[in-house]
């Protein structure tokens, strides 16, 4: 199978900092991978090269096999990259639909030649998706400012969603939730790779990631130091791989550059 | 149980409505207390009374909503009346007819009135300019150019037709024996001029349909959305695709527009063109802002709303004026609105607001 996004040598840089160091990387569709590393690592780094935040100073990246530049987040969203930061980016004084629409309103005509929104599809539209994620939001015309964290976490993926999302970036998505909550939004995060969506979920509460993630991609000052099958590693050989306790696979080379 | 449901429903709904009861309720008491208050003449009154802050105040919502402030309309108003009267006089002693030098004096004023807005925005959105220095700057250079080219004295010597335009009534009536459509009936006798209705100021309509224009723009459309996706949070609008500068500077070119407005108005009610026009009304402006139920950390805020908050100051203004109380009992009065108005909307439960169409 052919992957769905793949990065070869990507290097970013800060200055004098590296933050992500000549790293390759491919996510297959439908899989769901997970980033593990320590604060500082370049995680966050690595992922806005890849949602257009940041141009990577070297390196290639390829989607559906075509090799791609990606200058800006909207490029990112054009071509199907939706990424859902640590903040969430919703405006919280407006109501559910309005969010989910929000830069990419529906719109219909009143007396014939003004533009003006169209609420009703839009809550409909909504509700659909929702509905399709097993979402349950009391009302869609609810504010953001009156719903818990999970159901932020759960309108800033419908979102996504919505618009044909095929690989969906999750930084941090639980870090602010109470632990009911995060049982939802993996539970989600299940049911979108059930659905056909590749997704990149970074956090660094390994037990988030161990429950969902198909494959663990472990990065350490920049570098990725390791690649695991989840079902063939355990979270005592991850943290020895995140701390620099294990050497990880990749020493030899990085020794070599030295 | 059901009871206390009920209670809580009805409180909700009377905070939730609170500044129109409390507009009604200085209605009732004004026109109980004061002499001929509740007249067809004294609402009019009202209506013309409340021009100024009605027109800055919608202008200045649009700003509000995005979490930033227009200080600068204080003198727009009299930059604008200042520049539509000079242009009026020069055309006119210069030979055009009154109506030619009327019209480019108002279209005069209205696009020069576009620059300021157009330079706040560009500060503000562009250079990182805070709104209440960058907008507190222009409103020093808008009230030395107005003193410049009116040389420090009012403008006179304008139009003589522009009075019945200003001072002009959408319609006439005598109970009994006419009609007249915008033209003030001729050939009246004494007796009749007093008896003859005159309903709809003009200046009133003319404020009113473009009030109406902008409340349309800002609660039906994609424009007035992304306003309130900016005040709410400007990174969550930028990243979903909304042009956030360019919207920050037509926000601003809305609020100075409808400061221009404001000081067409000002020469149309008037007569002359004067660079203090209007100032007096920036704060006034900015409280029926937040009577109306915006807040200055934006993200909020309705025309419907700041109309209210315009009218609850006109309406105890005029009253004030009818019981022959000193006005600056007016300023004591609105600044505990205000306070109020502030207090309600931190107290009052997320419920008040929970469900809404609009942002
Ligand atoms: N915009 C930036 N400017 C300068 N340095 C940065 C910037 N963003 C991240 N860094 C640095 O790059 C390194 C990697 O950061 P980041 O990608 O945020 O790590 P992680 O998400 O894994 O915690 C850190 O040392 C961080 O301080
Ligand atoms: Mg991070």
């Amino acid at each position: 199978m052919e992957p769905i996004l793949e990065v070869k040598n990507i290097t970013k840089r800060f200055g004098g900092l590296t933050a992500v160091d000549n790293l390759d990387m491919q996510i297959y569709p439908g899989e769901v991978v997970g980033i593990l590393g320590d604060n500082g690592a370049g995680k966050s780094t690595l992922i806005k090269v890849i949602s257009g935040v940041y141009q990577a100073d070297a390196g290639q990246i390829f989607f559906e096999g075509r090799r791609i530049k990606i200058s800006n987040p909207m490029e990112a969203l054009k071509i199907g990259i939706e990424t859902i930061y640590q903040d969430l980016a919703l405006a919280e004084n407006m109501n559910v639909y309005s969010n989910v629409f929000l830069g990419r309103e529906k719109l219909k005509k009143f007396l014939n030649f003004i533009d003006i929104l169209d609420h009703d599809y839009m809550l409909k539209e909504s509700k659909k998706v929702l509905n399709r994620l097993d979402i349950n939001i009391p009302s869609l015309k609810n504010k953001i400012s009156t719903l818990s964290g999970g159901e932020r976490q759960a309108v800033a993926i419908s979102r996504s969603i919505y618009w044909n999302a095929k690989l969906l970036i999750m930084d941090e998505p639980t870090a602010a939730l109470g632990v009911a909550e995060q049982k939802k939004v993996l539970n989600l995060v299940n049911t979108l790779s059930s659905q056909g969506v590749s997704i990149i979920i970074i956090s660094h509460q390994m037990h988030d990631v161990f429950s969902v993630a198909t494959r663990l991609l472990i990065m350490r000052r920049g570098k990725k130091v390791a690649e695991r099958i989840t079902k063939k590693t355990n979270a005592d050989e991850v943290v020895g791989l995140i701390v620099g306790s294990l050497p990880g696979d990749y020493i030899e080379a990085i020794e070599e550059k030295r | 149980m059901i009871n206390y449901n009920k209670t809580r429903e009805i409180g909700i709904n009377i905070l939730r409505r609170w500044i129109l009861i409390f507009l009604v309720g200085e209605i009732v008491f004004f026109s109980i207390v004061g002499t001929n208050y509740f007249s067809l003449k004294n609402l009019q009154n009202i209506l013309v009374a409340s021009t100024t802050v009605l027109l800055l105040a919608t202008g200045e919502t649009f700003v509000i909503i995005t979490g930033g402030i227009d200080l600068s309309i204080g003198f727009m108003v009299g930059f604008s009346s200042v520049v539509s009267a000079k242009v009026m006089v020069d055309l006119w002693t210069a030979g055009f007819s009154q109506p030619v030098a009327i019209m480019i004096g108002i279209l005069a004023a209205l696009l020069l009135g576009l620059i300021p807005g157009f330079i706040n925005g560009f500060l503000v959105a562009k250079l990182r300019v805070p709104p209440f220095i960058a907008t507190f700057g222009m409103y020093g250079i808008a009230y030395g150019f107005a003193e410049i080219i009116c040389n420090n004295v009012p403008i006179h010597g304008l139009p003589t037709s522009l009075g019945s335009l200003g001072h002009g009534y959408l319609f006439y009536w005598l109970p009994g024996k006419l009609f007249s459509f915008l033209s003030w009936p001729e050939n009246l006798s004494r007796e009749e001029l007093k008896h003859l209705v005159s309903i709809v100021p003009n200046v009133t309509i003319i404020t009113f349909i473009f009030i109406g224009i902008f409340a349309f723009i800002l609660a039906k459309t994609k424009f007035g959305q992304h306003t309130y996706a900016i005040g709410g949070n400007i990174n969550a609008a930028e990243r979903a695709g909304v042009n956030v500068k360019a919207h920050l500077i037509k926000v601003y070119m809305i609020s100075s527009f409808f400061a221009s407005l404001a000081g067409v108005m000002y020469v149309l009610r008037f007569i002359t063109g004067r660079a203090p026009a209007g100032s007096a009304r920036l704060l006034d402006a900015v409280v029926a802002v937040v009577i109306g139920g915006a807040s200055l950390s934006g993200g909020k805020g309705t025309i419907m709303g700041t109309v209210i908050g315009a009218l609850i100051i006109g309406v105890l203004e005029i009253g004030l004026v009818n019981l022959s109380i000193p006005t600056y009992n007016l300023h004591i009065a609105v600044g505990c609105i205000l306070i109020f108005a502030v207090l309600v909307d931190q107290f009052s439960p997320e419920l008040i607001h929970k469900e809404e169409e609009i942002g």
